[in-house]
């Protein structure tokens, strides 16, 4: 190890490391721009500029490597004079005005012109004035600010996987702008706003609403996928107007998905249930809590009564926290239903599952991947900054080898892929378990394709290996049997078999017993076999379920249903009570993400108008049906009950183990079917209500019906013209666009938007006509 | 007119046959003879490097770093691929060199890529061409495709079964392409700017494989040197600065044009043989070495040999050997505000000083010469120069650097006059 000095300080340094690495270690701030240590260096900006004893000139901090007996100043005479005439080229064309830019007070080249600029201007000449760039909905643009420090550009070619912004032109012409005025589509185009160092990229929906310093910035985790990312929720007068990432780097790194960072607006929906509301001879009523409580054990009671507990069906989110999933399987219980399951979107319970799945490993882990077999996943789309992760084990030679519906373009170099209809995709996974040899039952008629063997190849080779499941597999009809070919794929090559959990909760609902008891049913039998009430907490079942029209219809047809929710959902058209709980930054509570990793926290900011936390709402239902074991005054003691030893109760449970299956799905369905995913922004009810979400073109997927040039020239349809879809008895109308990503005979219709719930389940027969 | 060179050149020697480009002309002279005999000998890479080393061999691109020892660079028993690029991107202001040895030699430069490439053990060669000289770029495509025919480039070279084919890239005319690593960010398709080093090229090049960048006269003077030793090279030089060179000689002259004379030429001889300083004037200033060298007044010119120790002892560089020759019609304010200019509109913006000074000295030194120069504006030019030179990634800052505080130095007066009373003190 390298024996450097700097600033007369002496420390050892790994082999290799940089100027600036050493400066890090050594605790001395050395002033930069370009630099950023999850990027590529660029060294550019010159900021870092240093003394480097025995050489010439000044060295940027960045690009030097050490060498043993090197004697660095970085606040030296010299080294100060070079970075101050840094400072003066920086500050020459950028306008002075930092009072009425929105990064003022939070602008890296505002702090560092203090240190370093001049007190007056030696640039008597006109400064630069650069053309505004529109980067869509979520990106505000201020481009006669740019310092060109190339930090956007080189985020979406290293960490993005694709290259939205660029720098054309040269010397002082040269401008920082997207391709031909297109906007920025990236699912985590949101931290180029955290990296501009100064004001030219914003934050659009934030943009000029309050100062940096005038915000409390409190820890929250994110609710959409099951990273449990780590959020700094900016609150002034009690609104969170903007959320950025805290860096964790087991989890998030310093990376925020677009999803995570703009979610927030939906606190300030218009959808948001503020009071209490009973329906009363069809119409809704305000009442208050207490008339509300009451009213709703009531009508629980009767139905109880009259048709046994189990007439009731108790679902959840997976998004709700520890605490109140807790509470809410402990008072179905108490009430004597098994009912009960947060696996909203699950269609297949199929096998004996020996516990609750989750990622197998840690998600830092899977940067070190040098062999992965994703299964039935837009990875991209479901869990972006696993995608990053993955994207970076991908460029330190990892081969990613993809089963799936669509061949959807994942932004990182794919080795093998076998891209089938849903209905052939376990048939698909069977080939690759029998090229590995895998012990599993019923593969002696499977045909092995050249493509599934050289995946086996791929999967035979090297160390450290993973085979994931995603939200498809996850939620097809022969979903366990995916699980139990993945579990046996994984067994016969050594690899960790992983579950993609694509909801923040969705180990946490397993882990504390949200799941159907003996004699109950689960998430998908609750809503097939119709219940006569219904508790809803969170979630919509309507969008969320697998088969959104048997759940509609149930609902719809049930006598009773109450709906604990942040939001007026669709339960305002069938629903009887309807309870206002807090939203993900208004209440206390804790998630336990894919990796088994516990994260609690408080809340950010007040409960919108009347809304409770939803864990002291069902806290006082348990009370008003007399239970005990009801008294909580915390959520940290609702915590300790739900997991006495904390995350070893949690680890204790974690198990992707499935047993007691037969492979029933190897031959293909006939005929044209659905692809029913969920687009990005329509996963759950945050998303579903931020407008600029739902303005970017990843909000704007799913609103038409996608087939591949052949299938639309077979049918006799064209492109871009309205087309009949007709699932079971239902039909719908929607625009028919082209995507050769997709296999022959698979219409992919979005799940998760209200124009399609009446069609019924995300997978199986569908077909379309002319209009 | 006393002053002739009658000795033998290296490079443009084709000129006085007939098709000079004509690989049967280069063929009928002895060319690709060297060549031959290294693959039927398979003479080893480092008794090539010798020779290049004994006859000192100066890098003709400007640097003047000598290519025996950039060789020596290349990492020997590497596993993979490495690559030789000539640099034909001959961009600089004054020069215009290495688009005649492609029009009028071209063979004797495959011969140097393939020689190099040989010793180097690279895969393939790039030549790449500068954007505004497209015409050459096929003819070079044409002497390409002649010694594939012929057996001099492609999978059996001289029937020696090792294969090595050589390129053609075409630049787009930026100026900072001919910066090596810019050059190579260029090839590779991405925008030309330049790349910090370490890592060199010679480690992590073109797609990330070692690769030696040589100018197109230097590689072409390759041939010559295997053909003749390395030490008959040196001789028709002086010692360190061996071999003839190319001058192009530019400006206020009577003949200007490229002229292929041994290095240690002096001066004086070079400006006669160019036809002597245009109607009569008096020779004024000269630019030695391409537009980024730093400008020499009359005076010491004069005094000077044509080699890099010699200019570089005068306080300029020896650079491409584009001699710009200026007389005393001159206005330097002017001629410092077109040169300024170049820098501005050629800086890649990627780095900050060149990218904000460059504009501001162009600027500042525009000021003067419209009648708008302040007093304190020749110390401010000095000022933000200094802050540019050695501050950036390439040497385009110094380039852009050098003129300005050289006219300075040497022409305070003409500028301070500018400054006090508006106007030209050329012709007042």
């Amino acid at each position: 190890m390298p024996l450097i000095t700097i600033d007369d300080q002496q420390i050892e340094v790994a082999a290799g490391s940089s100027v600036m690495d050493a400066a890090r270690v050594a605790g001395i701030y050395i002033p930069h721009f370009c630099y950023h240590k999850k990027l590529s260096i660029a060294a550019s900006c010159r900021m870092c500029l240093v003394e480097v004893e025995k050489a010439p000139k000044p060295l940027p901090a960045c690009a030097t490597p050490v060498t043993d007996g090197m004697i660095v100043r970085s606040h030296s005479t010299k080294a100060v004079e070079a970075q101050k005439g840094v400072m003066e080229f920086l500050l020459i064309n950028h306008p002075l005005d930092c009072p009425i830019c929105d990064q003022g007070g939070e602008c890296q080249l505002q702090d560092i012109a203090v240190g370093y600029g001049g007190g007056a201007s030696r640039y008597a000449e006109a400064k630069r004035v650069v053309r505004d760039k529109d980067l869509g909905p979520l990106i505000a643009t201020d481009m006669t600010r740019c310092i060109h420090c190339s930090r956007c550009v080189r985020f979406g070619q290293e960490i993005a996987g694709i290259m939205e912004l660029g720098m054309p032109g040269r010397g002082e012409h040269t401008e920082v702008m997207p391709f031909l005025e297109h906007h920025v589509s990236s699912e985590l185009s949101g931290n180029v706003i955290d990296l501009c160092p100064v004001g030219a990229l914003t934050s659009r929906p934030f943009r000029f609403s309050a100062r940096s310093w005038e915000l409390a910035r409190r820890k929250g985790v994110s609710p959409h996928d099951g990273l449990g990312s780590n959020l700094a929720l900016q609150v002034k007068d009690n609104r969170v107007l903007r959320v950025t990432p805290v860096e964790n780097e087991a989890i998030n790194e310093c990376w925020l998905a677009d999803r995570d960072r703009f979610s927030y607006q939906a606190l300030d929906s218009d959808e948001r249930l503020t009071r209490p509301m009973v329906k009363d001879g069809g119409r809704w009523v305000e009442v208050d809590w207490l008339k509300a409580m009451a009213f709703a054990a009531g009508a629980l009671k009767v139905i109880r009564d009259t048709h046994g507990a189990e007439a009731i069906g108790f679902i959840a989110s997976p998004r709700q926290t520890v605490e109140e999933l807790y509470l809410f399987q402990k008072l179905a219980r108490a009430l004597g239903c098994e009912s009960i399951d947060s696996r909203i979107g699950q269609a297949d319970f199929s096998g004996r599952r020996a516990g609750v799945e989750w990622l197998g490993m840690a998600l830092a882990d899977l940067n070190d991947l040098d062999r992965v077999l994703l299964v039935g996943s837009t990875v991209r789309k479901e869990q972006p900054l696993i995608a990053q992760r993955l994207r970076q084990a991908v460029k330190k030679g990892a081969q990613m080898n993809v089963v799936h519906c669509a061949d959807d373009d994942l932004l990182c170099r794919v080795a093998n892929k076998l891209i089938a209809r849903p209905s052939e995709l376990v048939g698909a996974l069977a080939q690759v378990a029998k090229a590995v040899g895998a012990k599993i039952d019923g593969l002696d008629t499977v045909v092995v394709s050249e493509a599934a063997q050289a995946m086996a190849a791929s999967l035979k080779s090297g160390e450290k290996k993973a085979v994931l499941l995603g939200a498809v597999a996850q939620q097809l009809p022969a979903a366990s049997e995916l699980h139990a070919l993945a579990d046996a794929i994984a067994k016969a090559t050594g690899a960790t078999l992983g579950f993609l959990v694509a909801a923040a909760n969705g180990v946490g609902g397993g882990v504390v017993g949200c799941r159907p008891g003996q004699g109950g049913a689960n998430a998908a039998a609750m809503f097939a076999a119709p219940k006569k009430a219904y508790v809803v907490l969170g979630a919509e079942p309507e969008l969320d379920a697998a088969d959104s029209a048997a759940a509609h219809r149930a609902l719809a047809g049930a006598g009773l249903v109450i709906a604990l929710s942040p939001f007026k959902t669709a339960s305002a058209d069938y629903g009887q009570v309807m309870l206002p709980v807090a939203a993900y930054a208004e209440s206390a509570g804790s998630y336990v993400n894919m990796e088994g990793r516990l994260q609690s926290w408080r809340a950010a900011v007040p409960p919108r108008g009347d809304a409770r936390p939803a864990w002291k709402v069902l806290r006082v239902l348990g009370n008003q049906f007399g239970l005990t074991g009801f008294d909580q005054d915390s959520a940290e003691q609702v915590l300790a009950e739900a997991l006495p030893d904390g995350e070893a109760t949690v680890r204790a449970k974690l198990n992707n183990e499935i047993a007691d299956l037969t492979l029933a799905h190897l031959s293909a369905a006939a005929g044209i079917e659905r692809l029913g995913d969920t687009p990005i922004y329509q996963t759950d009810a945050y998303s579903r209500r931020a407008p600029a979400l739902q303005a970017t073109a990843d909000g704007q997927t799913g609103h038409a019906a996608l087939a591949c040039g052949a299938l639309i020239a077979r049918l006799g349809l064209s492109e871009g013209k309205p087309v009949k879809v007709r699932q079971n008895d239902a039909e719908a109308v929607f625009n028919l666009l082209r995507d050769d990503r997709l296999p022959d005979n698979v219409v992919r219709l979005a799940s998760g938007l209200a124009a399609a719930v009446h069609l019924g389940p995300r997978f199986g027969p569908i077909s379309l006509e002319k209009m | 007119m006393s002053a002739t060179y009658t000795g033998p050149k290296v490079c443009l020697w084709t000129l006085d046959h007939a098709n000079p480009a004509s690989l049967e002309t280069y063929v009928a002279n002895g060319g690709y003879s060297a060549l031959k005999k290294i693959l039927a000998e398979r003479t080893p890479a480092a008794e090539i490097i010798e020779q290049v080393k004994i006859s000192a061999l100066r890098g003709r691109g400007g640097a003047g770093f000598p290519t025996g020892l950039k060789w020596s660079f290349m990492p020997r028993g590497y596993d993979g691929d490495k690559y030789i690029i000539c640099n034909s991107d001959e961009g600089e202001p004054g020069t215009f060199k290495d688009r005649d040895i492609i029009e009028f030699n071209p063979h004797q430069l495959i011969e140097g890529m393939v020689i190099a490439g040989y010793t180097l053990g690279a895969k393939a060669g790039y030549n790449y061409i500068h954007g505004e000289i497209f015409e050459l770029y096929q003819a070079w495509e044409k002497a390409l495709d002649d010694a594939r025919a012929a057996g001099y480039l492609g999978q059996n070279i001289c029937a020696s079964g090792w294969a090595f084919d050589v390129h053609a890239h075409q630049g787009y005319g930026a100026y900072v392409c001919g910066e090596e690593t810019a050059l190579l960010e260029s090839i590779e398709g991405k925008k030309g700017q330049p790349h910090f080093k370490p890592p060199f090229p010679a480690s992590f090049g073109l797609y990330g494989k070692p690769t030696t960048i040589n100018n197109t006269e230097t590689l072409a003077s390759i041939p010559w040197i295997m053909r003749h030793g390395g030490q008959a090279f040196l001789d028709l030089g002086k010692p360190n600065n061996g071999g003839t060179k190319i001058f192009s000689i530019s400006g206020h002259v009577n003949r200007p044009g490229n002229y292929e004379i041994p290095m240690g030429t002096p001066f004086a001889d070079l400006l006669e043989m160019a036809g002597g300083v245009r109607n009569g004037h008096q020779l004024k200033a000269v630019i030695p070495g391409g537009s980024s060298a730093p400008v020499l007044p009359a005076e010491i010119i004069m005094d000077c040999t044509l080699d890099f120790d010699s200019i570089a002892k005068a306080g300029s560089m020896f650079g491409s050997g584009a001699v710009i020759v200026m007389d005393e019609t001159t206005c330097m304010v002017r001629a410092l505000e077109r040169l300024s200019y170049f820098y501005y509109e050629e800086s890649c913006g990627q780095c900050t000083p060149c990218r904000e000074g460059t504009g501001w000295m162009y600027r500042v030194v525009h000021r003067i010469e419209h009648g708008q120069g302040r007093p304190e504006d020749l110390d401010l030019l000095l000022s933000v120069g200094s802050n540019i030179a050695g501050r950036t990634i390439c040497a385009l800052g110094e380039a852009a650097v050098g003129p300005v505080q050289s006219f300075i130095k040497h022409f305070r007066q003409e500028f301070e006059y500018h400054i006090a009373n508006k106007r030209c003190l050329v012709g007042a």
